[in-house]
């Protein structure tokens, strides 16, 4: 039997594997990818932060400080690895490039993180639209420019700073259409496209996607209060990519499977899997952090994942109950910190309802 | 020809790219970069197109990148429903547009 | 028609805008940072401490007006590129802008450009007075240009007249 199996090589399952392994675990890390890392080697853009919290960093010099510790403390590394299915008794399902098998851990770390919201118009299954992160991993990692004139869905941070990287990877992002009558993410990435010549249209919609066999066009329109479209304000746009940028979901297929229980929260990105304040899911033994546990942010990612990195050496006894309270209280002064404000408090009032419930939920 | 390649860029610098290579795509020669994924090599050239559904005979692209969403699937090798957003192109390999669930080569 | 969000007067209210006497003045940051974001690069490496944020890290930037020497330092580590340096002191007709930037081609010093406002709209024509390379600043040019007085509070992108190569 293993010790610690982390499914997720993003910076949930990382930190998960570097702060185990600090303390003396054994650790293995799985990822699908040829390469951990997770989200951080997409965000090519600095993060916001405080110093401890490596503000001011581009996110891929983030993904490079984790593998790099996590290979000084002997993190061992399964890459090209799916995991398809977790198990009673904490029995892990494994493909690798070559062979499938079954694995047992004491302790699993479910850091799959999450998947793009689609949304359907007319025209949405041509080629030519794609998800938001999608355009981002092919310009980022693939280096494929994927459209030179782009309609951006959603005025989230994802769809703000997509379209940011978009322009600094050559193309023109001719609008971002926002239905809500204001802009949703950060107003300084707003800023950031604005002054760059990106058209932000609040309380607008995709009408639909056109061309034949793939995008060349694209309509849009104003919508009023009730979501509905204003007849005579279509405008026929000429762009060869729309990209879609509406919400994220927890990737939690195999938190299902081992049989968590969850609580649906559309503000984290809709069913939750039940956590305490060690991130340990309702089956013992199985832990949850980053994004499937609540879509928020690799700042956050980090901080869940040390403590269930902590919560796990300490079950294990490779450190004192004393230390490993002294170790969290830093994750959990962390994560008050950066759930602040008028961005942070929904995400910290929803993750302390996640809290009472996996507590009453234990009383029982 | 355009190439949708990012050569340059300003903050993850120039490009590497593998060694050139040559793949057969709907039979027909095509130049490709060792490293690259199937579909990207081809979405830099301009193809974007890489099935057609069974029913409607729709086109469909790349629609997630990641290998979740399957839209990219094509017959690689002889062999169906290949996420090719997920699968490096090598040397001599035979790319099919793919209709419908595809067929195996007998 | 689109309603301009981006503009002087929205910005001129928070507490990183300098002054109007502060800005006649001399060189100086203008900070157009104006949410409750979990953020303080720019407090930790100003060495005149003319920035604060302070506990709780939302709290937005502050400016302490008479501290800053207008050195340029806290544009390119602000992840928002929400950081500006204006100089109405350059010349008699002219006021400098430094400003963030992360684009390609770079401009070069003493090349002609065109000057944006914060909704991407040309205001004027602009020169680069200089480029500090984006190397030593992880990948984030700080482009400084002269447009004329008038223009500071309004100019704060560029595009260039150069086509791409
Ligand atoms: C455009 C954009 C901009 C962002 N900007 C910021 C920012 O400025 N600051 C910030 O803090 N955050 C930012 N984020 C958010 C941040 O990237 C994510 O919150 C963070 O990456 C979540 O980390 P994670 O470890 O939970 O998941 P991920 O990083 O998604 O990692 C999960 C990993 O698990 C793998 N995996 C999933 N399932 C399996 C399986 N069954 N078997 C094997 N492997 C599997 C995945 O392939 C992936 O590699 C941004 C996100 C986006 C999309
Ligand atoms: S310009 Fe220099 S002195 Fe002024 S706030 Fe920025 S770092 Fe401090
Ligand atoms: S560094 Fe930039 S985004 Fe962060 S608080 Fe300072 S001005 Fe705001
Ligand atoms: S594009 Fe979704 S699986 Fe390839």
């Amino acid at each position: 039997m293993e010790e610690v199996m982390v499914v997720g090589g993003g910076p949930a399952g990382l930190c998960a594997a570097i702060e185990s392994a600090r303390y003396g675990v054994k650790v293995i890390l799985i990822d699908e990818n040829d390469m951990p890392g997770g989200q951080l080697f997409k965000q090519i853009h600095r993060f916001f932060g405080s110093a401890q919290h490596r503000a001011g960093i581009r996110g891929y010099d983030i993904g490079n400080s984790l593998l790099s510790e996590s290979e000084k403390l002997g993190v061992r590394v399964l890459l090209n690895t799916v995991v398809w299915g977790i198990f009673q008794d904490n029995f892990l399902g494994i493909k690798t490039e070559k062979e499938t098998k079954i694995l047992q851990a004491k302790k699993i770390v479910v850091g799959t993180g999450a998947l793009e919201n689609p949304l359907a118009f007319p025209g949405w299954t041509l080629p030519g639209v794609m998800g938001a992160g999608a355009a981002q991993t092919m310009m980022n990692i693939q280096r494929v420019l994927p459209g030179k004139r782009i309609l951006m869905i959603g005025s989230g941070n994802v769809g703000l700073i997509v379209s940011y990287q978009l322009l600094q990877a050559g193309a023109k992002v001719v609008a971002l259409v926002e239905a809500l009558p204001k802009i949703s993410g950060y107003l300084v990435h707003a800023a950031k496209i604005s002054r760059a010549g990106v058209q932000i249209l609040t309380s607008h919609t995709i009408v639909k996607a056109d061309g034949k066999g793939e995008v060349k066009k694209a309509v849009i329109a104003k919508i009023d209060e009730n979501f509905k479209m204003i007849k005579g304000t279509e405008k026929e746009i000429k762009v060869d990519l729309v990209c879609i940028a509406v919400g994220l979901r927890p990737l939690d297929e195999l938190c299902w499977m081992a049989g968590c229980q969850f609580t649906y929260i559309p503000s984290l990105g809709g069913f939750i899997p039940l956590h305490s304040r060690d991130m340990e899911t309702t089956v013992s033994g199985i832990y949850v952090a980053g994004d499937v546990s609540g879509i928020e942010e690799a700042s956050t990612a980090i901080e869940e994942g040390k403590l269930a990195g902590i919560a796990i050496a300490e079950s294990l006894g490779y450190i004192s109950k004393k230390e490993a309270e002294e170790k969290k209280e830093l994750s959990w002064e962390s994560l008050r910190e950066l759930r602040l404000g008028s961005f942070g408090e929904g995400r910290q009032k929803t993750k302390d309802l996640i809290l009472k419930q996996y507590n009453s939920l234990h009383k029982m | 020809m355009k190439d949708l390649r990012i050569k340059k860029h300003p903050i993850l610098g120039e490009a590497k790219f593998g060694k050139k290579i040559t793949i057969f795509v709907d039979g027909k020669k095509f130049s490709a970069y060792e490293g690259e994924m199937i579909a990207s090599a081809l979405y830099a050239k301009g193809i974007r197109k890489l099935r057609a559904t069974s029913k409607f005979k729709e086109p469909r692209g790349i629609f997630c990148a990641i290998g979740r969403c399957t839209d990219c699937v094509m017959t690689v090798n002889g062999v169906p429903n290949i996420r090719t957003c997920i699968t490096p192109v090598q040397s001599g390999m035979r790319v099919k547009t793919q209709k419908g669930l595809g067929k195996w080569k007998k | 028609m689109k309603k301009k969000i981006f503009t002087q007067d929205y910005y001129k209210n928070f507490p990183g805008y300098p002054s109007k006497e502060r800005l006649a003045k001399a060189r100086v940051v203008v900070i157009e940072c104006v949410q409750d974001i979990p953020c303080n690069p720019c407090e930790t490496i100003c060495p005149r401490k003319a920035i604060v944020v302070g506990k709780p890290i939302t709290n937005l930037p502050r400016l302490i007006e008479e501290n800053c020497t207008g050195c340029g330092r806290c544009i390119p580590i602000c992840p928002g590129l929400a950081v500006f340096v204006v100089n109405n002191n350059y010349n008699d007709k002219e006021s400098t802008i430094s400003l963030p930037y992360e684009f390609l081609p770079l401009p070069e010093k003493g090349e002609e450009v065109i000057a944006l406002n914060r909704e991407g709209e040309k205001v004027c024509r602009a020169k680069v007075i200089s480029v500090l390379d984006p190397e030593k600043n992880n990948r984030t040019a700080v482009i400084t240009i002269a447009v004329p007085k008038e223009y500071s509070g309004e100019v704060r992108g560029i595009r260039l007249i150069r086509k791409n190569p």
